[in-house]
C-alpha cells in the first residue's frame, strides 16, 4: 500500500509541476510538451484507480493524436507571442483579485464539514482478476447512456459540417482533381495505338 | 426499452434524419433548384409538429413518460414548447429564404445547421439528466456559432461568431463545473435522483450552493441576462438577420425549459438560494436592457437590448417557484419568440438587394411606402411595449401578477417602471413610421409567401392577445 501511495504522490507532483509549467514557459512548443507530460501523469494516476481503459484512451487519443496535431500547428505557425503579453501588468490587479476570490471560494467548499476528507470515502474494494474495465464501460455506454452517446456523435457531425461550411470555397480558375472523372477514365482515352513501320536496323 | 418507449422521441428522429437528408439531397441539386431544400425543411417542421401533436401529451396534463433510461422526458410542457418551436421555425425558414435569396447566400448549410440546432433545442427541452442538458446546449451552440459566421465574406459576422464562441465556451465550462459539483454532492446525473438526494441530505450543503452558482451562470448566459449579456448586441448585429431571427427566438424556449428542469425539477429544494440569484439578474436585465436600448440607432442592437429586458421578465416569472409563476414565464417566452420573429422579419423585409436595413431611420415614413407592413410593425412594437390588447401586454401582466402574489412587490414596481421607460424606444419606431418623411422612395416588394407569413405572424400577435386564455391555460396546466 505504501508503494502505491508513493507512486500516487510522485505522479501527482509531476502533474502539478507540468500543469504550472504549461502556462508559465515562454516557448509554446515546451508548453505543449509539458501538457503531454501532464496528460501522461494523469493517465498513470487513472491506472492506479484501475481505470485502465480510460488511461490508455487518454494516451492514445490525447497524447497520440490531439497533442501531436497541436504540436504540428504550433511548429508550423509562426506565432508572435508579444501581443498576447501586452497589458499583462494592466490587467494583473483584476486578475489577482478574481483568482483570490475563486481560491477562497474553493477552499471554503473543500474545508466545509470534511466533505472531501479521506475519511469521508471508504477505500473501494479491489476488483477481481477477471474484471474488465473496458467491458463495463462499453455496456454502460450502449445501454444507460445510449442517448447521450448518440447525441455526442451528432455534435461531432455538426462540427464537421461547420468546419467544411466555413472553410470550403469553390473559386473559379483553380486546377483541382476530379476523382470521379479519374475513376471513370477508360483505356482508349489515354492510350493511343499508332501504327508505324518498324525501323530497320542499320547495317553496320 | 421497448418500441413504444423508443417512439417517444419520434420528432427528434425525424429532425435528425431530415437534417442529414437535406445535406445529401443538396449534392444532387443545381444551384437554381435550391427551393427543394427550402421545401424539405418546411416539410420537416410541419411533420415534426404533426408527430408531436399526435403523441397526445399536448392536451394531457397528467401524463409524462421517460425513455432512454430516464434521460429523456416527454411531457406537456415539452410538447407545447416544441410545437411553438416548429411554428417559429416555419416562419423563420420563409423569412430567411427571402433574405438568403436577395443576398445570394442561399446554401443548404443554413438549412442543415438550423435543423441540427432545432434538434438541440428539442433535446434540451426534453432533457432529464445533466448530461443531456449539456449535450443539447452544445448542439445548439455549435450549430449557431457556425450560422453566425455563415456569411463568410462578412468581417462583422466572423468577428461576432468568434466573440460568441469564446464567451459561449466559457459559459459551457462554468456550467460543466457547476454540474460536476452537483454530481459530487448528490451522486447522480438524473434530475429526479438529484432532487431526491437533495431532499434527503438537506439543502444547506455548501457544495450544492457552490455548484448552483455556476449552473445559474450557465443558464443566465443562455438567456443572455445581465451581467452575462455581452454577446447579445454584438451577435445580433454581426450575424445575418436570417440567423438573428433564429437566435432570438427558438433557443430562448429551450433556455426556459432548461431553467425550469434544472432549477425546479432538479434543485427545487434550493429554491431560496436561486431565487435571490435570479432576482438580481432579472432586475439588472430589465434596468440595463431598457436603458441601453434607448441609446441605440441600429435596430438590430435595439432589439438585442430589448431581448435582454424581456428575458429579465422571463426570469421574474421563475422566481416564485409556483405553478402560476412557471406558467406565466412559459407564456412570456413563447410570446416573446413570436414577437421577435416578426420584428426581425420586418428588418429582413426592408433590406433591399445587398443593403441591410439596420438603422432605425430606415423605418422612417414606412406608412407612406407601404401602409400594410407599417401596420404589422406597429402591432409588433405595441406588443413588445406591452400595450393592450396585444399579446405582449398579457404576458407582462401574468408575470407581474405571479411576482406580486409571491409578495415581491418591489420587484414588480421596478419592472413596471422600467417597462414604461422601455415603451419609449418601441414607440419611437412607430413615430418614425407614421410621422416622418421616408428617406427612400423605393417600393417594398416581398414574395407572396413572405407576405402571408408576416400576416400570419401579425394575426398571432393580435389573436393570441385577444383570445389569450386558451394558451395561458395550457401553459398553466403544464406545471400541475
Amino acid at each position: 500500500m505504501i508503494v502505491q501511495e508513493l507512486i500516487f504522490y510522485a505522479f501527482s507532483l509531476v502533474m502539478i509541476f507540468a500543469a504550472v509549467s504549461v502556462i508559465t514557459v515562454r516557448n509554446p512548443v515546451y508548453a505543449v510538451l509539458f501538457l503531454v507530460l501532464a496528460f501522461f501523469s494523469a493517465a498513470a494516476i487513472w491506472l492506479l484507480l484501475e481505470a485502465e481503459f480510460l488511461a490508455i484512451i487518454l494516451i492514445v487519443v490525447y497524447v497520440g493524436a490531439v497533442m501531436v496535431l497541436f504540436l504540428f500547428v504550433v511548429m508550423m505557425l509562426d506565432i508572435n507571442l508579444v501581443p498576447f503579453k501586452e497589458g499583462f501588468i494592466r490587467y494583473l490587479p483584476v486578475a489577482v483579485l478574481v483568482a483570490l476570490a475563486m481560491a477562497v471560494e474553493l477552499l471554503m467548499v473543500l474545508w466545509a464539514r470534511g466533505r472531501f476528507g479521506a475519511d469521508m470515502f471508504p477505500v473501494p474494494p479491489l476488483s477481481s482478476a477477471d474484471y474488465s474495465n473496458t467491458r463495463e464501460l462499453g455496456q454502460l455506454l450502449y445501454s444507460n447512456y445510449l442517448l447521450p452517446f448518440e447525441v455526442a456523435g451528432v455534435i461531432l457531425l455538426v462540427a464537421i459540417i461547420a468546419a467544411v461550411a466555413l472553410t470550403l470555397r469553390t473559386r473559379p480558375g483553380i486546377r483541382t482533381q476530379n476523382p470521379s472523372a479519374q475513376v471513370r477514365t477508360r483505356r482508349d482515352e489515354s492510350v493511343r495505338l499508332v501504327k508505324m513501320k518498324s525501323e530497320k536496323p542499320r547495317s553496320v | 426499452m421497448n418500441g413504444a418507449e423508443l417512439l417517444l422521441a419520434a420528432p427528434e428522429y425525424l429532425v435528425l434524419v431530415m437534417a442529414c437528408v437535406v445535406m445529401i439531397v443538396d449534392l444532387f441539386l443545381s444551384k437554381e433548384r435550391g427551393g427543394i431544400i427550402h421545401m424539405l425543411s418546411m416539410l420537416t417542421v410541419i411533420f415534426a409538429a404533426i408527430i408531436t401533436l399526435r403523441g397526445g401529451f399536448l392536451m394531457d396534463t397528467t401524463q409524462a413518460a421517460t425513455t432512454f433510461n430516464d434521460s429523456f422526458i416527454r411531457d406537456q410542457m415539452g410538447d407545447v414548447l416544441k410545437v411553438f418551436s416548429f411554428v417559429m421555425m416555419g416562419l423563420i425558414y420563409i423569412y430567411a429564404k427571402f433574405y438568403l435569396r436577395s443576398f445570394d447566400l442561399f446554401r443548404s448549410d443554413f438549412h442543415a445547421l438550423s435543423l441540427f440546432a432545432l434538434l438541440g433545442v428539442m433535446l434540451l427541452i426534453s432533457a432529464n439528466s445533466m448530461l443531456m442538458i449539456y449535450l443539447g446546449l452544445e448542439l445548439i451552440a455549435l450549430s449557431v456559432y457556425a450560422l453566425v459566421a455563415f456569411d463568410r465574406d462578412s468581417g462583422r459576422g466572423s468577428e461576432s461568431a468568434m466573440k460568441y464562441f469564446v464567451l459561449g465556451s466559457m459559459a459551457s465550462g462554468m456550467l460543466l463545473y457547476g454540474m460536476s459539483m452537483i454530481y459530487g454532492a448528490t451522486g447522480s446525473l438524473l434530475l429526479p435522483d438529484i432532487a431526491e438526494a437533495v431532499r434527503t441530505q438537506g439543502a444547506d450543503d455548501i457544495l450544492l450552493v457552490f455548484g448552483l452558482v455556476f449552473v445559474v451562470v450557465g443558464i443566465a448566459f443562455k438567456f443572455g441576462v445581465v451581467p452575462f449579456h455581452m454577446w447579445i448586441p454584438d451577435v445580433y448585429e454581426g450575424a445575418p438577420p436570417a440567423v438573428t431571427l433564429f437566435i432570438s427566438s427558438v433557443p430562448k424556449l429551450a433556455a426556459f425549459a432548461m431553467a425550469f428542469r434544472f432549477l425546479s425539477s432538479g434543485l427545487g429544494d434550493l429554491h431560496f438560494q436561486w431565487q435571490n440569484m435570479l432576482a438580481s439578474l432579472a432586475v439588472l436585465s430589465i434596468v440595463l436592457g431598457n436603458l441601453a436600448a434607448i441609446m441605440q440607432t441600429n435596430i438590430k442592437r435595439m432589439l438585442a437590448y430589448s431581448t435582454i429586458s424581456h428575458m429579465g421578465f422571463v426570469l421574474l416569472g421563475l422566481l416564485p417557484d409556483t405553478v402560476f409563476g412557471f406558467g406565466s414565464s412559459m407564456y412570456y417566452v413563447i410570446v416573446y419568440g413570436i414577437m421577435s420573429v416578426a420584428a426581425f422579419g420586418m428588418v429582413i423585409l426592408l433590406s433591399g438587394r445587398g443593403v441591410e436595413a439596420e438603422h432605425l431611420s430606415d423605418f422612417k415614413g414606412l406608412n407612406q411606402r407601404n401602409p400594410y407592413y407599417a401596420a404589422i410593425m406597429g402591432l409588433v412594437m405595441f406588443s413588445m411595449a406591452g400595450i393592450p390588447p396585444m399579446v405582449g401586454f398579457f404576458a407582462k401582466l401574468m408575470v407581474l401578477k405571479a411576482v406580486i402574489e409571491a409578495g415581491m412587490l418591489w420587484l414588480a414596481v421596478t419592472a413596471v417602471v422600467f417597462a414604461v421607460i422601455g415603451a419609449f424606444y418601441y414607440l419611437r419606431v412607430v413615430k418614425y413610421m407614421y410621422f416622418d418623411e421616408p428617406e427612400s422612395e423605393a417600393a417594398i416588394v416581398a414574395p407572396v409567401d413572405f407576405g402571408a407569413a408576416l400576416t400570419l405572424n401579425g394575426i398571432m400577435i393580435l389573436g393570441l392577445g385577444m383570445f389569450s386564455s386558451s394558451l395561458i391555460t395550457i401553459c398553466m396546466t403544464s406545471f400541475g
